[in-house]
């Protein structure tokens, strides 16, 4: 029984790392590290309108993360502010309103500490089933475009130049992220989801000589740290989502002595 | 103006005007870059063309852009020709970089016409950036990034720029004037009609900054395209040049080199000093240095 549900965590995180892992190179890259935050912390948001309006949760969060992405681009014309003050507004503004809405469900049973940090331990078959659908589908949309997206990162004038619509493709990126914390949330929870994305990619960092190299190796660094930081849970009878996480910023630390030559 | 003057202009051009729509505009632009079909042209755009017997690739007339109410593009109009250099200068905040974006087609302007060939490539090599040095990248992967779905081998441009030896670098470990080189290889990739280089010596150092000069004027010589070519440095830029503009929100004067380096307009923006290291500069060399800064012949530091 308990095998059973080792493998079954370690597939669900596994599933949500093959998506998770390559986007946090490209936050890395575009400098857009708050950016996950920000999603994430819209994702309560999500929450409690699915549960007000008993849709789907990670529907509602991807719709949120949408609404979201949308108000960002249209800010993001005016040229006085920088994108991170930007995201600080929107983010807690988006928690705000997660908590008022939530706050008017006191009746219903809504646990909030469930989806701040995850349940990795009751993931069901069927969900992983949706989640490496969804992984698959949300990867296959980052390798078409992904040239664009990298271009992007290097040098928006330039991609401009040679035709890429910028605003499109940021938009195609912004909803990957979206659905990637709706598909990680019960994994890690929201407060952890951008740990997920970022901290593998800054572990293969320096073992990397392409953007393409950089994103497997995350995946594969990931994946490590997922069974790993299960594994550790188990012994220890720890909260799994923060295992990982603490696992993976171990691997991070042990990195840096790559960095450093 | 006569009925058969519209029908060659409505085959060979395609037209920015401030009244398009901003949809219109950009998939006009990129229609440009990708090469293919073009939507057709508005018939009110050929009121103010004059046919230009050179057929230019690009030619802008009276184009004017306001921002916050102040006019950053000021009535100007130029003319670009195949095999043609030309040089645009200018103090800073003279909307130099303004006045390339507007040619690019990345920027609406308030009124005036832009006028571009039909299929024209363009190759831009934008201002010396800073590469992010969390992105891997090595000069092979920066330029394959260039050529989307084709499979063109990259070796050829990367030697011509006399960067051949680059190829698996990182872009974040090369100098200045090595990352420069392989931006111009970059903007050459698609074998482009016009080739428009904002500051193209900018983190370059004294010594390489002629070589690369050199090396702009041969790529001409070579390829017989049109070049626009934005600097602040005068003197050495003007000798390789056929045309100067100078420009200050409005162009100041233009022509050939030595007509602007002794115009009274460049003297009041560049000062005497200026004028005068034109002529001092404007003299026959007999060697030419590497990027180390030994002696060489001319061609070896082109294929080098």
């Amino acid at each position: 029984m308990i095998d059973d549900l080792l493998v079954r965590s370690a597939l669900a995180g596994f599933g949500v790392a093959l998506i998770a892992a390559p986007l946090g190179c490209f936050i890395i890259w575009q400098r857009m590290s708050y950016y996950g935050s920000t999603i994430a912390h819209s994702g309560l948001l999500g929450v409690a309108l699915g549960l007000i309006f008993a849709i789907n949760t990670s529907a509602a969060i991807l719709a949120v993360g949408l609404v979201l992405s949308f108000f960002l681009l249209l800010l993001q014309r005016q040229k006085l502010l920088p994108v991170d003050s930007l995201l600080g507004i929107l983010a807690h503004a988006f928690l705000a309103a997660g908590l008022i809405a939530a706050g008017t469900l006191q009746d219903q049973r809504l646990d909030l500490m469930a989806y701040l940090f995850g349940d990795i331990l009751a993931i069901t078959s069927q969900d992983i089933l949706w989640i490496y659908i969804a992984a698959i589908i949300s990867l296959c949309l980052l390798i078409w475009h992904w040239d664009q997206i990298l271009m992007l990162s290097i040098h928006e004038e330039l991609a401009q130049a040679e035709g890429i619509r910028t605003e499109q493709t940021r938009f195609i990126f912004m909803l990957l992220i979206s659905m990637t914390v709706a598909l990680a949330m019960k994994i890690v929870g929201i407060l952890l989801i951008t740990a997920m994305m970022i901290i593998p990619a800054a572990t293969a960092r320096p073992f990397a000589s392409s953007p393409e190299q950089m994103a497997v190796l995350s995946v594969l660094f990931s994946g490590l740290s997922i069974i790993a930081g299960l594994a550790i849970s188990f012994q220890f009878d720890s909260p799994a989502g923060p295992t990982i996480v603490m696992t993976m910023t171990s691997g991070f630390l042990l990195s840096l002595y790559k960095y450093s030559r | 103006m006569s009925t058969s003057h519209w029908v060659l202009l409505e085959s060979e051009y395609i037209l920015h005007k401030p009244s398009i729509n901003i949809f219109y505009f950009t998939n006009t632009a990129l229609a440009l870059l990708k090469g293919s079909p073009l939507p057709t042209l508005s018939k009110s755009g050929a009121m103010s063309h004059t046919q230009n017997t050179k057929h230019p690739l690009i030619s802008a007339d009276h184009i004017s852009l306001l921002r916050s109410g102040l006019k950053v593009i000021d009535d100007v109009s130029l003319v670009l020709n195949t095999n043609e250099i030309t040089t645009l200068i200018g103090p800073n905040g003279a909307g130099k970089t303004t006045l390339i974006r507007i040619l690019l087609g990345l920027q609406k302007i308030d009124s005036g016409t832009v006028w571009t060939r039909k299929n024209l490539k363009i190759g831009y090599m934008p201002q010396s950036f800073e590469v992010n040095r969390a992105i891997p990248l090595t000069v092979f992967r920066f330029l394959t990034l260039a050529l989307g779905n084709s499979r063109k081998n990259i070796q050829p441009f990367l030697d011509e720029v006399g960067g051949g030896h680059l190829v698996k670098k990182q872009i974040q470990n090369l100098s200045g004037g090595e990352f420069q080189r392989v931006c111009l290889a970059r903007a050459l990739i698609n074998d482009p009609d016009l080739l428009i280089l904002d500051e193209p010596v900018q983190g370059v150092d004294y010594s390489g900054e002629a070589a690369l000069y050199r090396l702009i004027a041969d790529i001409r010589r070579t390829r017989g395209c049109g070049i626009l070519m934005v600097s602040h440095d005068l003197h050495i830029v003007l000798g390789e040049s056929d045309k100067v503009i100078c420009l200050d929100r409005h162009i100041c004067c233009s022509g050939v080199p030595e007509m602007v380096a002794q115009n009274k307009e460049y003297e009041r923006l560049f000062g005497k000093e200026a004028a005068q290291a034109y002529a001092v500069y404007n003299h026959n060399h007999d060697h030419e240095h590497d990027l180390s800064g030994n002696i060489c012949s001319h061609e070896d530091n082109i294929s080098q």
